[in-house]
């Protein structure tokens, strides 16, 4: 039996390069031994994204792309498919639980300088997943066709219509109809379930080769593979296979549980995941009195809110809040600092960084609030918190106060 | 462990703007009597629901053989809300009146009612049930306080009455008062109880497997917790090979 | 790495676990696998449906729907039936031995009432809708044809008890639905239960 197994391996092996690609990526890739607990949100950002494509592939034989049947068949999903309503929950909780850890992930990379050198192109990639994801996202939310869908993607198309010159066709071509329509619902429909899932899929990849190419930064920001071992392998490194994965299935079941703990007992979350008015078909006559992003987008929102139209057009907000999600691009060649982890950074990074925290959550807060002018200018002070953290960084990680790093990877 | 305390801070702003938004402002709402597990009310919901609400309501959604779920039989369904013989039991809850005529008459198509308790809170019904008030300057001859120039005629006035609204000045603030003027056939205890029933009823209607899903959620988190010991007891074995 | 690591503990520990996670698996999977289940929407389609069937003149056949099929509801006259007896040897399974019908139309009329057939008018070699023939002896089917069944897609036949004939591809005769009769001249299609929702 065994040597039959073996056989076939071999035989598998002469055509294709199945036992060369377990060792390089598996049981002889070396991760760092020190990775904590901000380490698990890119393997659970993995999960949500299976998670996400079975159960919308699931949704998809059920559900209607027109704006006549859209939102009855999300109610037919939740009442008439058998446990339909459990892929629903799924697949929307899935949807906030993808930007929670990947807001958790990026996080990491800033705390321990995971964009630096030689990783720039790793951290590139993985914003453009995180703005692909953003387009996902976006066009998911209109396909239920409750109130917000619809009045948070016209909301949301209308921002390009204030591009000088070509906006008012932009959004048009955006829609494809002078307003969100079945058109639009229609096309949405078709990149949500086809196009940027398979980009998603491509860049994740590409994500993954870029890691595994320059292997895993770690919480004391130090290249493990400066210190290797007679057998050339990093000695504060350990094998992904069986070490990693069984940490990280600990960390997957964990996160299980709270995932399931949503879909079972507050698949809404408050009106977060599911807003209450997204359970009224979308009426194009009657604007909702509140309406506002789901809570993935609220920062950004804020930030386009809080910046002043200049000569009657909003395109300096939407210059800022597009400026606001790009500008993590440039972080590779904005952080001067000497250390890259948190560990050994000085007091004025820590400050810079908690502050930005402040005003990411503290934006995002706001832009679910309606914009009071007492609202507005705390925004604004919020705005400028968060620009400060990415313009001033050459400037205050030069002058920073660093402890050396050490030598070898601490802790554990 | 110092990571997983910040993270609880973190979720902990999170969850901040959701407590400040639930607690808004406007109208005060009655709590809601809602138990889906209490089947005799919403039995009796459902028959209030079906005898007066689908004159002109809809719910779309929602099949009469659905109100198994709440212990009703096949039987039951047919002979106590008293399904016209052309309708199945596996047909949804259709209105008496289409929706054109009834936007006619009442100046808005009356809402479909099959998830109005996931759009508006159970609180806002029960309170809105019990809020109409005769005003003359309305065609209808009804207003309501949780609903200003509500379209709506109250269909329930046989039962609770008729209610009139009376504004007293008390330090400056205006307080609103509604006075039963004229007893309907229900006592003002019992029109609650029977308006409770109904928002139960539509509560359980919104999402008729709630309760399910809650106890579909207990196996599943106690089979999750089961896995996670063994997992992290597998994690702890094979990491013995660390130093 | 290690010498002191208790082997055997660990494939135990190994061995809970896959369980577990296997259990997980299969568990997660079936919400999947129940959605792709009739729902509640194809039931309520596919429920009972009753038929008067009254009007139904001698010799003729009327069609109606039952869970997007058509079922065939025919009144034979008394020389249809006569014939019937009289090409058992033509039959592949005469006496309806293969359970294509409910017991009680196990019989020689393959029906409730003699002159009354209900059949699921679906054939049983690839699923095309058999064309009705009541005539007898017509010029393209021939001398022997006692009136039935022709199905056009790959020319299997059926006599007026919707048996197949031999030596044509459909393998067994026609499916006769549940069915009972709520009065004299209404039938129930899809429901045969003697309590039943009437």
């Amino acid at each position: 039996m065994m040597n039959l197994l073996t056989k076939l391996l071999g035989w598998i092996d002469e055509r294709f390069p199945l036992t060369s690609t377990w060792k390089a990526h598996a049981s002889e890739y070396y991760a760092p031994k020190n990775f904590n607990f901000w380490y698990f949100f890119g393997g659970l950002a993995l999960l949500v994204l299976v998670i996400q494509i079975v159960s919308g592939i699931f949704l998809t034989m059920n559900y209607k792309p027109d704006a006549l049947f859209a939102f009855a068949s999300v109610e037919y999903i939740m009442r008439d498919v058998q446990l339909g309503w459990i892929l629903r929950n799924i697949h929307s909780t899935g949807a906030s639980m993808f930007f929670i850890v990947i807001y958790l992930h990026m996080f990491r990379g800033l705390m321990y300088g995971s964009y630096r050198k030689p990783r720039e192109l790793l951290w590139i990639i993985g914003m453009i997943i995180y703005l692909a994801l953003m387009g996902e996202a976006f066009m998911g939310y209109l396909l239920p066709w409750g109130q917000m869908s619809f009045w948070g993607a016209q909301v949301i198309v209308n921002l390009f219509s204030s591009v000088p010159f070509v906006g008012h066709d932009l959004a048009i071509l955006i829609r494809g109809d002078f307003v969100v329509s079945d058109i639009t619902l229609n096309r949405f429909f078709a990149l949500h379930v086809v196009a940027i899932p398979l980009i998603l899929v491509l860049i994740i990849v590409a994500h993954l080769v870029a890691l595994h190419e320059v292997g895993s930064n770690n919480p004391d920001g130090i290249e493990i593979k400066k210190n290797k071992g007679p057998d050339g392998h990093p000695l504060d490194g350990i094998p992904f296979f069986p070490y990693m994965v069984v940490k990280d299935a600990v960390a997957a079941v964990a996160f299980l549980i709270v995932f399931v703990s949503v879909v079972f007992f507050a698949p809404d979350m408050g009106g977060y995941f599911l807003e209450y008015n997204n359970f009224v078909p979308a009426n194009p006559m009657k604007t909702p009195e509140h309406i506002a992003p789901v809570w993935y987008f609220t920062p950004y929102y804020a930030i386009l809110r809080a910046v002043p139209p200049l000569f009657g057009s909003q395109f300096p907000g939407v210059v800022a809040m597009g400026v606001a999600t790009v500008i993590f691009f440039a972080l590779p060649w904005l952080d001067r600092g000497p250390v890259k982890s948190i560990r050994y950074r000085g007091p004025i990074y820590k400050g810079f960084l908690a502050a930005f925290v402040v005003s990411f959550i503290g934006l995002g807060y706001l832009g679910l609030m309606p914009a009071t002018e007492l609202y507005t200018w705390i925004s604004r002070v919020l705005a400028v918190v968060y620009f400060a953290f990415f313009f001033l960084m050459p400037w205050y990680t030069k002058i920073d106060k660093c402890k050396p790093e050490p030598d070898r990877v601490t802790s554990k | 462990m110092n990571a997983i305390k910040k993270l609880g801070m973190l979720v902990l702003l999170m969850v901040a703007p959701a407590m400040a938004i639930a607690s808004g402002a406007g109208v005060h709402l009655d709590t809601a009597p809602v138990n889906l597990k209490d089947q005799a009310s919403l039995q009796r919901g459902a028959k209030l629901f079906t005898s007066r609400c689908l004159a002109c309501h809809s719910a779309n959604y929602m099949r009469y053989n659905r109100l198994t779920d709440i212990g009703m039989s096949e039987e039951q369904i047919k002979k106590e809300l008293e399904l016209p013989e052309d309708v199945k039991i596996g047909s949804t809850m259709q209105a008496a009146m289409d929706s054109n005529s009834a936007k006619l008459a009442y100046g808005v198509a009356p809402p479909d009612l099959s998830v109005i308790a996931r759009s508006r809170s159970p609180d806002w019904l029960y309170t809105y049930m019990r809020s109409f008030y005769v005003d003359t300057n309305r065609t209808s001859g009804w207003n309501n306080t949780a609903f200003p120039s509500v379209g709506m005629p109250f269909v329930l006035a046989d039962l609770q009455g008729e209610q009139a609204l009376e504004v007293e000045q008390h330090e400056g603030h205006d307080i609103k008062k509604l006075i039963l003027k004229t007893p309907g056939s229900m006592q003002p205890a019992e029109y609650d109880a029977t308006v409770g029933d109904l928002t139960n009823y539509l509560v359980f209607m919104s999402e008729p497997s709630k309760l399910v899903r809650q106890q579909i959620g207990w196996v599943v988190l106690a089979f999750l917790s089961v896995l996670f010991v063994l997992v992290y007891a597998l994690k702890k074995e094979i990491w013995k090979d660390i130093h | 790495m290690t010498e002191n690591v208790d082997q055997s503990k660990r494939r135990m520990l190994l061995a809970a676990t896959a369980a577990a996670g296997g259990v997980a698996a299969a568990g997660a999977g079936v919400p999947f696998v129940m959605s792709l289940m009739p729902s509640e929407r194809a039931k309520a389609a596919g429920a009972p449906v009753e038929v008067d069937i009254g009007a139904i003149e001698p010799g003729t056949m009327i069609s109606i729907e039952w869970q997007g099929k058509p079922v065939w509801i025919v009144r034979r006259t008394p020389e249809m039936l006569d014939l019937l007896a009289k090409h058992d040897g033509d039959l592949a399974d005469p006496s309806s031995s293969v359970p294509q019908q409910p017991e009680y139309c196990n019989n020689q009329t393959r029906s409730i009432k003699p002159e009354v057939l209900v059949v699921l008018g679906v054939c049983t070699h690839l699923g095309c809708s058999p064309t009705f023939r009541p005539e007898v002896s017509p010029a393209d089917l021939g001398a022997n044809w006692a009136g039935g069944w022709f199905c056009p897609c790959h020319g299997s036949r059926f006599d007026l008890a919707a048996r197949v004939f031999k030596g044509v591809p459909a393998p067994t005769n026609l499916i006769i639905p549940p069915h009972k009769y709520l009065s004299e001249t209404k039938l129930l299609i899809g429901d045969d239960s003697v309590k039943g929702a009437a």
